[in-house]
């Protein structure tokens, strides 16, 4: 029996900044995981990962990563994809500090 | 310390122009992430799991107070405020945009340093012992050789395409503190018959597969040091794999064809290419022996040093475990521990970067190191200038007596920082550190060395540590495996995994088992932990950390 498919968001770094940026479901970049395009279809993920690589002049490595719903939004299902929607957890600085300025 | 003379100048101008040029056109879609990729880790430049990396080399680990200013200026203008010392004698830049990274690689040009070769699969930065020239055990500085293998290495059409990078340490005590053992190719000076040659050892390097270098020559002249390591880097060039990237590394090509084999064919090599050295290198490198006299040093008493040694015990303390001796008896080497207790290992501010420069300039005759245990090292300083700069090394959180301790720990950046990266190393040597500042027992423990990687690529030097510690992905949960035994200097030693990993909030209290085996178990506060190990043997500490597994035994 074909293993159940994990659902997906598309994630990639920006080109200029490096920022961890995500897929948006109207393919645009968004550097908040939960306004992410959450891709439950196998076949749908592979075409959005086509879509997304074509703005490869703004963005660098995009790729599929797993993810589950939650109550805002997608939410990482591994740990490393959770230090990569936060940054780092030995200072509070890179994207946490951001946000927290906001 | 080497100077820049002016071909060097227009060589990196030139560099970092074309550099310029090939970011701007990626960022206007001329190039692709492919073409773009090899160009720009050929210019010190990641991309990593938050941002852009750029790893600048500090050759040899030695750079003066100007060019220690300017690693603050990239710091503050083009990052967020510090950087990051590596165990490879470098700096890295954990948050530069693509944009500005060319304005700084101009300013590091400026300052006659540059990020070549610190990336890519070729001769990367040579390291070399952090006290060279200053070191009271020391035959002669070996720096003057590390420049010439910089300068003959740096472009070399034929080393730009290995199969994967490679890496060259030296040093000139018999006291290893360049880990040569665990290098490519590990150089020590040696003396034979009143003349300096060096002992080459190759085969070296950590990773997946570390092994322990092998001796390929016990004396080489000096004179034929390039072409001699011209024909190593050539047999390895055409024997080395290329079919697989984890066994494209010296130490598999000499394991594999052993090392008679890879000597016989390096002799082959060094008789056909020796004749094509006509001596030019010798008169480079006499040129560059001038850039490394030593400095006029100056004499006088150490009343000063000796009165704060006497009755200033937080003096004493730093003194006791930050300084080591220097081979004029009323100078000292100091080494600037920039790891207090819950910091992360290897990283500095600008503002703390300026203030070590200034101490450079003020008290040690303008030069300062980095050492590959991720420290900041003054060569050479007189011993009554030691209680002022204690003073200011504490007004900026830089006087922490840990050096050599159990809270001097080598940590990778782990996942943290690092694309590669299976766990996170930072955030265990933080609270490894802070531990036990907590118990006090760091000076009690005595020399002990902890070092943490993130990944099996090993860039925390796990397997020569005395406690080793390496971060995996274990079904999607970080997961520590230990190693006891491991050695870094001239006794070089692989460690020994104790068994199953521990989750990341045991690793800790584990670490604290293995400690209270050593303090029971050693024999008066002389003996170290890795002399206590060498007696004991791993079951003691097994016992300890695994006691579970040892009831079911028993």
């Amino acid at each position: 029996m074909a293993r159940a498919f994990t659902p997906k968001v598309i994630t990639a770094n920006d080109l200029l900044e490096g920022d961890v940026i995500y897929f948006t479901a109207d393919d645009s970049w968004t550097r908040d995981l939960a306004q992410a395009e959450l891709i439950t279809d196998e076949a749908d993920a592979q075409l959005r990962l086509l879509e997304a690589e074509k703005q490869n002049i703004r963005i660098v490595g995009a790729y599929l990563a797993d993810a589950k719903a939650g109550p805002n939004g997608p939410e990482p299902t591994h740990f490393r994809e959770d230090f990569r929607r936060t940054g780092p957890s030995n200072y509070f600085h890179g994207k946490q500090e951001a946000e927290a300025n906001v | 310390m080497y100077k820049y003379n002016e071909f060097d100048e227009a060589f990196l101008a030139e560099r970092n122009a074309q550099f310029r040029a090939q970011v701007e056109r990626r960022i206007d879609g001329s190039l692709t992430e492919d073409e773009f990729k090899p160009l720009r880790l050929m210019n010190g430049v990641y991309l990593q799991l938050h941002a852009y990396m750029l790893r600048v080399a500090v050759p040899y680990g030695t750079l003066n107070s100007a060019q220690m200013r300017t690693l603050a200026l990239l710091a503050e203008k083009w990052d967020k405020g510090y950087g990051h010392f590596t165990t490879r004698q470098n700096i890295q830049y954990n948050w530069p945009k693509l944009r500005d990274i060319p304005d700084m690689l101009d300013a590091l040009g400026e300052a006659g340093l540059h990020a070549i070769q610190t990336s890519g699969n070729t001769i990367r930065n040579t390291t070399a012992d952090h006290f060279a020239g200053a070191a009271a055990d020391e035959l002669t500085d070996p720096r003057p050789y590390a420049e010439l293998i910089r300068q003959w290495s740096t472009d070399h059409p034929e080393f730009q395409f290995l199969g994967r990078k490679f890496k060259i340490a030296i040093t000139g005590s018999g006291n290893d503190r360049a880990v040569i053992k665990a290098h490519d190719v590990g150089l020590q000076v040696v003396e034979q018959d009143g003349k300096v040659g060096f002992k080459v050892v190759v085969g070296g390097g950590l990773g997946r597969t570390p092994m322990i270098g092998q001796v390929l020559r016990e004396f080489l002249p000096q004179a034929d040091l390039l072409p001699y390591l011209e024909s190593v880097l050539t047999v390895y060039n055409v024997l080395g794999r290329r079919d697989n990237k984890y066994k494209a590394r010296i130490k598999i090509t000499v394991s594999e064809n052993g090392i008679e084999t890879y000597r016989a064919m390096t002799e082959e090599a060094f008789m056909a290419i020796r004749g094509q050295y006509d001596g030019t290198d010798q008169q480079q490198l006499a040129e560059i022996k001038t850039h490394f006299q030593a400095p006029e040093f100056r004499s006088g008493s150490t009343e000063a040093f000796d009165a704060a040694y006497a009755n200033d015990p937080v003096f004493r303390a730093w003194a006791d475990t930050n300084l080591a001796e220097h081979r004029k008896g009323d100078h000292a080497i100091v080494t600037i521990s920039i790891k207090a207790h819950g910091q992360t290992p290897g990283d500095a501010t600008a503002e703390q970067m300026r203030v070590m420069a200034d101490l450079g300039e003020q008290y040690a005759y303008n030069e300062l190191r980095i050492s590959h245990q991720q420290n900041v090292i003054l060569p050479h300083v007189h011993k009554n200038d030691l209680p002022a700069i204690h003073a200011t090394l504490k007004a900026n959180g830089l006087a922490t007596a840990n050096i050599g301790l159990i809270s001097d720990i080598i940590a990778c950046p782990g996942m943290d920082y690092c694309a590669l990266a299976t766990a996170r190393s930072i955030p265990v040597a933080q609270e490894i550190a802070t531990r036990f500042d907590e118990l006090k027992m760091e000076h009690d423990i005595g020399h002990l060395q902890i070092k943490i990687s993130g990944c099996i690529n090993a860039c925390g030097h796990h397997h020569v540590a005395h406690i080793g510690i390496l971060g995996l992905d274990r079904a999607g949960v970080e997961n520590y495996q230990i190693t006891l035994g491991g050695d870094a200097t001239e006794t070089a030693a692989i460690g020994t995994r104790t068994g199953p990993g521990f989750a990341y909030d045991e690793i800790v209290p584990a670490v604290e088992r293995i400690v209270e085996v050593y303090m029971a178990q050693r024999e008066g506060a002389e003996e170290t932990f890795l002399e206590t190990y060498r007696r004991i043997g791993m079951e003691p500490f097994k016992a300890a950390l695994y006691p579970e597994a040892q009831k079911k035994v028993a």
